[in-house]
């Protein structure tokens, strides 16, 4: 029988037996669901991570040196004990790092940790803010929205100004214009020279509520120790080797902090890359998940319509009998069965694709996950489906092709 | 017609044609079988249904097979409907040894060279008169407009052109049968084979259906036809009479074109 004459009388069955076909299609459309909706999840958190958060946490070709890590994975309490036990990084150390590269080289200091801060008009909180020198606004691509950054001047000279973000501007300045007012960072007060652009939020945490001083501003002794910085942060020109670039300032601190060649580092050198590492680790495990979930869905689903189809022939054998006795083979009983039983299962991945999409908008639209339908999914649950019913439509088609024309025309 | 200038009486044609045993038969004939054996295994006990049975029917001939039931009649019919093999003996369908087919080749035959009119009609309920008319042209492999073209005329043949839309619920007994003459003969098949077809009609709408197949074999279509009715077998030409599972009988009756004149069969009403 020709594939098209063999869909349409599929088609024509669903048709007939509505209900029927929507609890057999049950399993396969939830099945599907979950791989749509989960790789979708996957696919959103994944473009995010690599555009978004690593760009805005880290910054493309940047690198940073610090004492210890700050995207990790899993950790042993050994290892963090190490970790902690760390020489932290010097301000002495940036210059012969900076040295150490290529002309051009944007770098910058960052010391920052939660201090008091209040205005005139709101009470204090304890807030992130940091204190920094070099080119922070270059590297971060920071812009100011209202007012200036932080001139080379009060830089150098440590003025106590600072650049705020959009959320500590709204917060401590309600419906007031903050450029020009004082903020008290730990205790002391700044003047408000410039709100940042909005940098939006990952995974719904703010990236606005921050608060930038000159490195030599008095906020320096309350977020670090004496010379002692949390980051050092390195942007090299667009064309520039990130590995080599790595491994000059790893070579440059090993020898400042004198390691022998068989001692490891014990400092943090991170790029977007690595802080990637951590997330496609992740993304592997909710990969398996997305894979493991729906397989249940789809293995009870195979075995319904193995069940449906089953009954399906024992309903159907007069049906079977006549087409043996006008001339059908068992090729084309059993294809017209196969057939059948894959066009429902694709039936069910059709409708479970449509939910999957839907269900992956919904979680887009009420969460901070931005949830992106991957092309391949959807291939991959159509081909899911129609294997799922060919698989399942196995048994009963070639029991329906091996009936014996004469028993099956007797049945009533 | 050639089969009334055979002078040989049914009999003797049968013995003529069934001594050459293994060899193929003339194109005359289009069934001949063999010393056909078939026997049922059922739960230990052996039913021997045919016991040797010897047919030879040619071309263009409208026979009817009787006997009482239990007599094996069903079974001939299924084995000469390719519908079941034989435990012994030769079957040769248009010069086709059919008895030792497979399953596949049998299905072939069946669609190519057989037409089935069932008692219960065995129509695909939820299927139009016209998709169940197709059906046989679709596993044949004819495309789809010749299939409709095709099966189109074949319900015309039999006066339902303007049911073809009908499912099979909508339409009377009489239709339905009428229905399933259509599907027979839309492969134009060498036999037109027969079981108990007016089993489930009234005498009206059966008269009905017998002149539709004695308009058929006026026109040359090979009919075979099962049944237990005398009323309905005097239809044919020639009866084959079984009883447990042998041929007590092979008659022919007089020439067809004298038992018009007799006026005995005036209510067979040929157009």
């Amino acid at each position: 029988m020709p594939f098209v004459d063999a869909v349409r009388l599929a088609l024509a069955q669903i048709r007939v037996q509505k209900l029927k076909s929507f609890f057999t299609l049950l399993g396969v459309t939830i099945g599907v669901m979950f791989l749509i909706a989960v790789v979708s999840i996957v696919e959103g958190m994944s473009s995010y991570m690599e555009h978004d958060f690593v760009g805005k946490l880290v910054g493309v070709n940047t690198v940073t040196l610090r004492h210890r890590p700050e995207i990790g994975g899993d950790i042993t309490e050994a290892q963090w004990r190490e970790m902690q036990r760390r020489p932290r990084v010097l301000v002495s150390d940036a210059q012969p790092v900076v040295d150490a590269l290529p002309p051009g080289t944007l770098w910058s200091l960052e010391g920052y940790d939660q201090v008091p801060i209040s205005s005139q008009w709101r009470p204090a909180g304890m807030l992130e803010a940091s204190a920094v020198e070099g080119d922070y606004f270059k590297i971060r691509e920071l812009k100011a929205a209202k007012g200036r950054l932080l001139t080379t001047q009060e830089m150098a000279m440590g003025t106590p100004v600072v650049v705020i973000g959009e959320d500590i501007a709204t917060r401590f300045f309600p419906n007031l214009d903050p450029l020009g007012r004082s903020l008290k960072v730990g205790g002391l007060p700044y003047q408000v020279v410039g709100v940042a652009e909005p940098q939006g939020s990952i995974f719904g945490l703010s990236l606005d509520r921050f608060v930038i001083a000159p490195y030599r501003s008095p906020l320096r002794h309350l977020v670090n120790r004496p010379n002692v910085i949390d980051v050092i942060r390195i942007k090299v020109s667009g064309d520039a080797d990130m590995i080599e670039t790595q491994e000059t300032i790893r070579q440059v601190m090993r020898g400042r902090r004198g390691l022998r060649p068989s001692q490891p580092d014990n400092f943090a050198i991170e790029t977007s890359e690595s802080a990637l590492s951590f997330w496609t680790n992740i993304k592997g495990k909710l990969v398996i998940a997305g894979i493991i979930l729906p397989a249940i869905g789809l293995v009870v689903g195979a075995i319904v319509i193995m069940n449906i189809m089953l009954v399906a022939v024992a309903e159907r054998t007069r049906e079977i009998g006549i087409r043996k006795a006008l001339g059908a083979r068992r090729r084309d009983i059993m294809s017209q069965f196969l057939v059948e039983a894959a066009t429902l299962s694709t039936v069910g991945a059709a409708i479970g694709i449509t939910i999957g999409i839907m269900l992956a908008q919904l979680i887009a639209a009420l969460s901070p996950l931005p949830a992106t339908v991957a092309p391949w999914s959807i291939v991959a649950g159509v081909l899911v489906g129609a294997g799922v019913g060919i698989v399942s439509g196995i048994y009963p088609a070639s029991r329906a092709s091996r009936l014996d024309p004469i028993l099956a025309l007797r049945q009533e | 017609m050639h089969t009334d200038e055979i002078p040989l009486s049914a009999t003797a044609e049968r013995k003529v044609v069934t001594q050459a045993a293994g060899e193929a038969p003339e194109k005359d004939w289009v069934i001949v079988a063999r010393g056909l054996k078939r026997e049922y295994d059922m739960g230990g006990e052996i039913v021997r249904a045919l016991r040797g049975v010897d047919v030879a029917i040619r071309r263009n001939e409208y026979v009817a097979i009787m006997g009482p039931s239990g007599s094996g009649k069903s079974t001939l019919m299924n084995l000469i409907g390719c519908l079941d093999t034989p435990n012994a003996g030769e079957y040769w369908l248009s010069g086709d040894l059919v008895s030792s087919m497979a399953d596949d080749e049998l299905a072939r035959v069946r669609n190519r060279e057989i037409g089935f009119v069932f008692q219960t009609f065995n129509l695909l309920p939820r299927a139009t008169a016209l998709h169940n008319v197709e059906l046989p042209l679709v596993y044949a492999g004819v495309s789809a407009d010749e299939r409709k073209q095709r099966a189109r005329a074949a319900l015309e043949r039999v006066q339902l052109g303007d049911r073809v839309t009908h499912r099979p619920n909508e339409l009377s007994g009489g239709q339905r049968q009428r229905v399933a003459i259509a599907r027979a003969l839309v492969n134009e098949p060498s036999i037109l084979l027969a079981d108990e077809p007016t089993g489930n009609l009234d005498s009206t709408t059966s008269e009905e259906i017998m002149r539709v197949f004695e308009e058929l074999a006026s026109q040359g279509q090979t009919v075979i036809m099962v049944t237990h009715e005398p009323d309905i077998a005097r239809h044919a030409r020639r009866v084959i009479m079984l009883r447990d599972g042998l041929i007590e009988s092979d008659e022919r009756r007089e020439k067809f074109s004298e038992k018009l004149q007799t006026g005995g069969h005036a209510a067979i009403g040929l157009k």
